[in-house]
């Protein structure tokens, strides 16, 4: 056992420091961590990504994991992971390109002819281009399989109708992904078919979701007759279920609970900062049993994760343990930035970031936390998909399995 | 990157699981928690000494296996699946590691060869009566060679040969090892909430005793010692809730209700999904822990207390889980439910309770002045 570095993977990341050290600023160790759900609508943000994801690409820094022959660097995940890491010391617009370059391009080389990816995956790869996710509808969360816009084929092209929401940077997006309903009279996850959508079409209306936190990151979008070229069906019609798979299984990596150990850091600084009892807060027992707690719970999180990089770093496939890493890290999450407020007593409530312990951070961290137990698969979706998959305990009873889409009971389409 | 064990590591774990389900079923644990006698199984006591195991980190020139702590932490997650009554822990993770750590050449050579056989079991007497686990302002004298004090709970006190223990000296807290059919040595059991392992009271009345480690450095060894057993004892707990886990999941499969076997209820697979979790995020803690461990880095301090706290809670939680969802069958003396139960509970105690452990947790992480 040992945490080092092979060789190889010291060298790179090393080049890789050096790299960002002569593009960006790093960050003081002792910077409080910004909220990785701040703020991302407004256009600077959005240029100031593009400019560096363009930086990236044309210095050899993009995609790392993807064939040249698509824009990436034909290196493992190791490196991948190394680069992360690195980035991470370094202050760097937000990734606008999780979905992009996490789910939707591995899922276009699983899926694509080789026309498709010649023409999109090199352009997605330098990010001049935004791409976005249209999976979830009013209707269709959890249940992703129980979606209902549908898509009717007319000669060469499909014309599409219906509803799809919570799709993250609709309104910066230049191409999306879609699962549509084909077949009403197929059994659910037979009647769906997936496209590529050019999001500039006529009949496509983008209206962003103001969150809880005040922040506008996804959207609803309405399609009235939007029209698709057959040649942007990504994979078989009716096989849209297998390929929204490969989608959703990337999915779960790329989104984390915010809990890592810089942020257990953080709180520990606030604990100091914070007075309890005319007392420093870090001296009050209760505080420092919770904070044990978050301690133990955070590292590990990071330890598990470092099980699955061992098993990557020799090469094999790892071990069930990474799925508990989004089910315990969100709702860990959430309690970090509860109790944060709590040390912060009246000034809990306080996000004026003049006068708020820590700018504010806590109070945008508590608000976002409850998206991140949602987004990409809910705590009880996640406590399922461990339930079945790693635990094999049997299978939800599904009424609604063999049962023509259509004579699916449902309850009345929200708004 | 390796947070991860080696395959002759994993060969050595194999092997003692092999061992054990053929020599250590449940029933072996419940024949001594049954009988008013029996303070350990002295079968299964000498067959885990044939397998090496009770001097697994002991060099080869003392009778040892001359193994790693990687290999020796293995073995206790075995030991902890099958809940094996011996004196395991006070002879392995304290006694001989004291010995290992502090004891002179000679004691060592007095000693060692004995306790790896398994001829002579080692004890651990620490506690004076209720409290943390503290090596301070202890009311056990020793000076001039002679022991005088009483200790209570002392676990395997009574099937014991030797005792390492913890007293006040002339310079400060001292270690005293003592040949426990000494003059001056009495002891007694005391009824154990897990019968299964045995504690005793031993009084002491100028026993003659030995020092072990240099003068003025008995709290730093007492803490550097509990600190290593931590590890190992967490492994064993690790062990204790993965079965416990084990057990519940086969039983929620062949258990029906409502038509329907419990384990497809997703209140029943939530809870274990959650169970599942708890066991791992403490499992990773504890790699964190075996690395420091046999690595001698100084994180240990660190990774211990950790660890500790989150071996112990997750076996309590798993051995509470395991009664819940057994139901009423559960709570029987005829299910074997309660040995966990008992056990978790009992383990958790043993060496300071996961409160303990969490304070010791931040009281070392503001020493670092890091996190």
């Amino acid at each position: 056992m040992n945490f080092d570095d092979t060789p190889q993977e010291a060298a790179y990341r090393a080049k890789a420091h050096a790299w960002l050290a002569s593009h960006c600023r790093k960050r003081d160790a002792n910077e409080v961590a910004p909220n990785p759900l701040g703020e991302r609508e407004d256009e600077g943000v959005i240029d100031r990504a593009k400019r560096w994801q363009a930086t990236k690409f044309d210095e050899g820094w993009a995609c790392l994991t993807w064939p040249k022959e698509y824009g990436g660097q034909a290196l493992g995940r190791m490196e991948s992971v190394i680069w992360g890491q690195e980035e991470g010391k370094f202050d760097t617009p937000p990734n606008i390109y999780a979905i992009g370059h996490g789910m939707l391009g591995p899922t276009l080389m699983a899926h694509g002819t080789d026309a498709q990816k010649k023409k999109y995956l090199r352009d997605m790869a330098r990010g001049q281009v935004v791409w976005c996710q249209l999976f979830s509808e009013p209707d269709a969360g959890s249940d992703l399989a129980g979606l209902r816009t549908s898509a009717t084929r007319k000669g060469d092209e499909w014309v599409l109708n219906g509803q799809k929401i919570w799709s993250t940077g609709a309104h910066y997006s230049d191409w999306g992904m879609i699962v549509t309903r084909t077949d009403p009279d197929a059994p659910k996850h037979a009647g769906l078919t997936y496209f590529i959508l050019d999001m500039h079409s006529p009949g496509i209306e983008v209206r962003p979701i103001r969150q809880i936190n005040g922040a506008t990151g996804f959207n609803e979008v309405f399609f009235t007759d939007v029209r698709v070229p057959d040649s942007n069906r990504l994979g078989g019609v009716g096989d849209g279920w297998r390929v929204a798979l490969t989608t959703l299984m990337n999915e779960r990596v790329a989104i984390g609970g915010g809990a890592g150990s810089g942020r257990f850091r953080d709180l520990l600084k606030l604990a100091r900062e914070s007075r309890r009892n005319g007392r420093p807060a870090i001296e009050d027992a209760a505080v420092r049993q919770r904070l044990a707690d978050f301690y133990i719970r955070s590292k590990g999180l990071q330890f598990t994760g470092y099980r699955t990089l061992s098993a990557l770093s020799r090469g094999a496939t790892p071990g069930p343990e990474g799925s508990i890493g989004k089910a315990v890290g969100a709702p860990l999450g959430q309690e970090m930035a509860s109790f944060a407020l709590e040390l912060q007593g009246v000034m809990g409530g306080v996000v004026d970031e003049s006068a708020s312990p820590h700018e504010g951070v806590w109070q945008d961290m508590y608000l976002g936390a409850p998206g991140l137990r949602i987004a990409g698969g809910t705590d009880e979706i996640l406590k399922n998909i461990i339930a079945e998959r790693v635990l094999r305990l049997p299978p939800e009873v599904r009424v609604d399995k063999d049962r023509p889409f259509r004579d699916i009971p449902s309850g009345s389409v929200a708004k | 990157m390796n947070l991860e064990f080696s395959e002759d590591q994993k060969f050595v774990q194999h092997t003692a699981r092999d061992f054990l389900a053929k020599n250590a079923g449940l029933d072996v644990c419940r024949k001594v928690l049954e009988s008013p006698q029996a303070t350990y199984d002295a079968a299964l006591w000498k067959g885990v000494a044939e397998m090496g195991w009770l001097g697994a980190v002991v060099p080869e020139s003392l009778g040892g296996a001359g193994l790693g702590y990687l290999e020796l932490v293995l073995i206790a997650e075995e030991v902890g699946r099958a809940l094996a009554p011996i004196p395991f822990s006070s002879s392995v993770y304290l006694a001989t590691e004291a010995l290992l750590l502090a004891g002179s050449a000679e004691q060592k050579k007095r000693w060692l060869p004995r306790l790896a056989a398994g001829e002579a079991i080692g004890c651990f007497a620490l506690a004076e009566g209720a409290g943390d686990l503290e090596p301070t302002a202890l009311a056990t004298r020793f000076a001039g060679g002679r022991l005088t004090g009483e200790k209570l709970p002392v676990i395997d006190g009574e099937a014991a040969g030797v005792a390492v223990v913890v007293a006040q000296g002339e310079r400060g807290t001292a270690l005293a090892l003592v040949d426990l059919s000494a003059p001056g040595v009495t002891r007694s059991g005391v009824e154990s909430f897990d019968a299964s392992r045995s504690l005793a009271r031993i009084s002491f009345r100028d026993a003659p005793a030995e020092a072990l480690g240099a003068p003025g450095e008995g709290a730093a060894l007492v803490d550097k010692l509990l600190d290593r057993a931590a590890v190992m004892m967490g492994f064993e707990q690790i062990g204790g809730a993965e079965r416990a886990f084990d057990e519940t999941r086969e039983f929620a499969l062949g258990r029906y209700a409502f038509g329907r076997p419990i384990a497809s209820f997703q209140v029943i697979k939530h809870r274990l999904a959650d169970l599942y979790a708890k066991i791992e995020i403490a499992r990773s803690n504890g790699y964190y822990a075996a690395w420091a461990l046999s690595s001698g880095s100084d994180e240990l301090p660190l990774a211990a207390a950790g660890f500790r706290a989150a071996a112990s809670d997750a076996f309590e939680a798993a051995s509470q889980d395991m009664i819940q969802i057994h139901g009423g069958v559960g709570f029987t003396w005829e299910y074997d439910c309660h040995l966990f139960y008992r056990r978790a509970k009992w383990l958790s105690a043993a060496l300071g309770t996961p409160t303990a452990w969490r304070e010791k947790l931040i009281q070392r992480i503001e020493k670092r002045g890091a996190a």
